[in-house]
């Protein structure tokens, strides 16, 4: 990952320190990319961005950006913030109350000639489409053009690196649609690295291209979005991530087209294989809830196309926007409830409820498989 | 009407209010942003003046400022003057006492500036004095006026301070508050009547110039 960063054209970071919080984090962004840091409350992901802002200084670590260095404990270098090409999106905006909308934008412009600031304010403006409402004081604008403002001041420094920090957490969902988009179309525009500070795992699916989750100031994963959220390398992973579908198990048997697990009793085949797992290991298993299919007590259903059938009985039935959200339990542990999704139709003309028994294949392709620790 | 102790007390709150501004400012953004061991005790020492009767202040001022101490000897050997009954130990005295009532509401009203609001500056690429310039000013100009507006009027109004450290020299040391007592020990109702009533009005306008300035601050931040 971010190999062209060591080249020098994007971020490398490197932050260690045991207070206030522990850190202990490596991680780069090349130009035109976008990383997200993932990760529970407390988990350090404001405090990496902090640093590289240049507001937080770490006990030890180095954080170079463009190719230039910004931070260096071995050799005492300690760029300010204001010396540092970063534009920033706090998450409350952080406007300058007592300046118009221009003024907030012309505030980050000091490096350019007086003359020039407000033309380039001007252009700024109509690229996150604020034109018209430059007069405004930021008590006057709602939060979506609050946002806007935010972006267009972090724009206006010519960073090197554009952080936003849970930067659509404030506004309602049709605005934060808008902007995901506005913000998709504004990085092709952009070749700098972009730092997305997020919980919101949906949000930086969508929009990071690479995606680092942290926990207690540690990487616990660093990969694309789908990697992490479909494939968590460890359970930690996978309960950060909310993983629905999360079990224990252990492993049966290494056949060539299959690994088999037990669990709860049940043979479930995994494909491809994964000698890597000793047989007798135990292990954690997820499955997506895309990847459990639900037969209506048919027991017509092939176990050669889908594989791993099992009965249960449907106890939870909820209806969501779009779809409707089952959970299916597997025999009398309640622990052993598969959660599931439906297109809303499909429930509707099923008459699907609790109680329903049904049929559901678990996909062998679908199946990750975690290794559990030996003491396990 | 002594118009000299008039005169004396308006050159004495100027140049109170004159040394306190840039003091006040400085400490107040000191106490506001920062936080460092013993900063309780040096709000608290900052405080003392309000809650300390003004004898007591006095007292020490007048031990601290005296030809027997290090402080008055030095004064002295520089300027060929004491500090004790002279108008630059009484604006010493008067610039102490009126730390807190200088400080506290500057402090508050940088303490009101949201911390990201002053981090955004930062970033933005302003320098520690441009943020003080273009952010801190102009959002916390409110309390800096209060702070030095009541600083003004408690100056024209301190009278046991003035009378321990300063005594009451006409041209020198004698300030309206020590006037009106001096005139009411005369008999002289008439004088101090007028010299009552002038610091009164005075008082009056200050304090309804920071009542209109807080409520100015608390829109702002609100």
């Amino acid at each position: 990952m971010g190999e062209g960063a060591a080249a020098g054209n994007g971020l490398s970071v490197c932050l260690r320190q045991d207070a206030p919080i522990p850190l202990d984090v490596t991680l780069a962004c090349d130009r035109g990319e976008v990383l997200a840091l993932v990760g529970p409350s407390g988990a350090g992901k404001s405090t990496v961005l902090r640093a590289i802002a240049g507001l937080h200084r770490a006990q030890a670590g180095r954080i170079v950006c463009g190719g230039a260095s910004w931070f260096d404990s071995g050799a005492g270098t300690f760029v300010p913030p204001h010396r540092r090409a970063v534009g920033v999106v706090f998450q409350s905006y952080a406007l300058f109350p007592h300046m118009t909308a221009l003024g907030n934008v012309e505030a980050a412009m000091l490096h350019l000639p007086r003359g020039e600031r407000r033309r380039r304010a001007r252009e700024l403006f109509d690229l996150v489409h604020l034109a018209g409402f430059e007069a405004r004081r930021p008590a006057e604008l709602s939060g979506g053009q609050q946002q806007r403002v935010a972006v267009a001041r972090a724009l206006a420094r010519e960073p090197s690196v554009l952080l936003l920090d849970e930067p659509f957490s404030a506004v309602d969902k049709a605005t934060r649609g808008k902007l995901y988009r506005e913000l998709a179309e504004m990085r092709r525009l952009l070749a700098v690295p972009i730092v997305l500070v997020t919980h919101d795992f949906d949000e930086a699916a969508r929009l990071a291209d690479r995606m680092c989750l942290l926990d207690g100031g540690r990487v616990v994963q660093a990969g694309t979005p789908h990697e992490i959220l479909a494939r968590p390398a460890t359970v930690e992973a996978a309960r950060l991530v909310d993983l629905k579908n999360l079990f224990e198990g252990r492993i049966a048997a290494h056949e060539p087209g299959a690994t088999w697990i037990d669990w709860a009793g049940r043979s479930l085949a995994v494909t491809p294989p994964r000698p890597d797992l000793a047989v007798g290991s135990a292990v954690a298993w997820a499955v997506p809830s895309t990847q459990v299919i639900l037969h209506r007590g048919d027991a017509g259903a092939d176990e050669e196309k889908h594989g791993n059938l099992c009965d249960g009985v449907v106890a939870e039935v909820a209806a969501l926007s779009e779809a409707t959200s089952i959970v299916v339990a597997l025999g009398s542990d309640p622990g052993h409830g598969l959660a599931m999704t439906v297109p809303a139709h499909y429930a509707r003309r099923t008459g699907l409820a609790a109680g329903t028994a049904v049929t559901i294949a678990i996909r062998p392709e679908g199946i990750h498989l975690m290794a559990l620790g030996p003491d396990r | 009407m002594d118009w000299i102790a008039l005169g004396l007390s308006l050159r004495l709150g100027a140049l109170t209010v004159l040394i306190l501004l840039p003091v006040g400012i400085g400490l107040g953004r000191l106490l506001a942003y920062r936080s460092f061991p013993g900063k309780g005790i040096v709000e608290a020492a900052l405080a003392l003046p309000l809650v300390l009767p003004p004898t007591v202040v006095g007292y020490y001022l007048l031990v601290a400022f005296g030809g027997a101490s290090p402080l008055g000897q030095a004064f002295q050997a520089l300027f060929g003057r004491g500090l004790v009954f002279t108008f630059e130990g009484l604006l010493a005295a008067s610039v102490l006492v009126n730390l807190p009532f200088a400080i506290q509401p500057m402090q508050r009203a940088f303490e009101a500036i949201p911390r990201d609001v002053r981090e955004a500056a930062s970033v933005s690429g302003m320098s520690p004095r441009q943020v003080l310039a273009r952010i801190d000013l102009p959002l916390a100009w409110p309390g800096i006026v209060t702070g030095l507006v009541l600083a003004f009027a408690h100056t024209l109004g301190e009278f046991g301070v003035v009378l321990m450290v300063g005594g009451s020299i006409s041209g020198e040391t004698r300030t309206v508050a020590i006037a009106i007592y001096d005139r009411v020990q005369a008999f002289d109702n008439a004088a101090a009547a007028l010299m009552s009533l002038t610091l009164l009005m005075l008082s009056l306008a200050a304090l309804g110039l920071t009542y209109a300035l807080s409520s100015r601050i608390g829109r702002r931040h609100g």
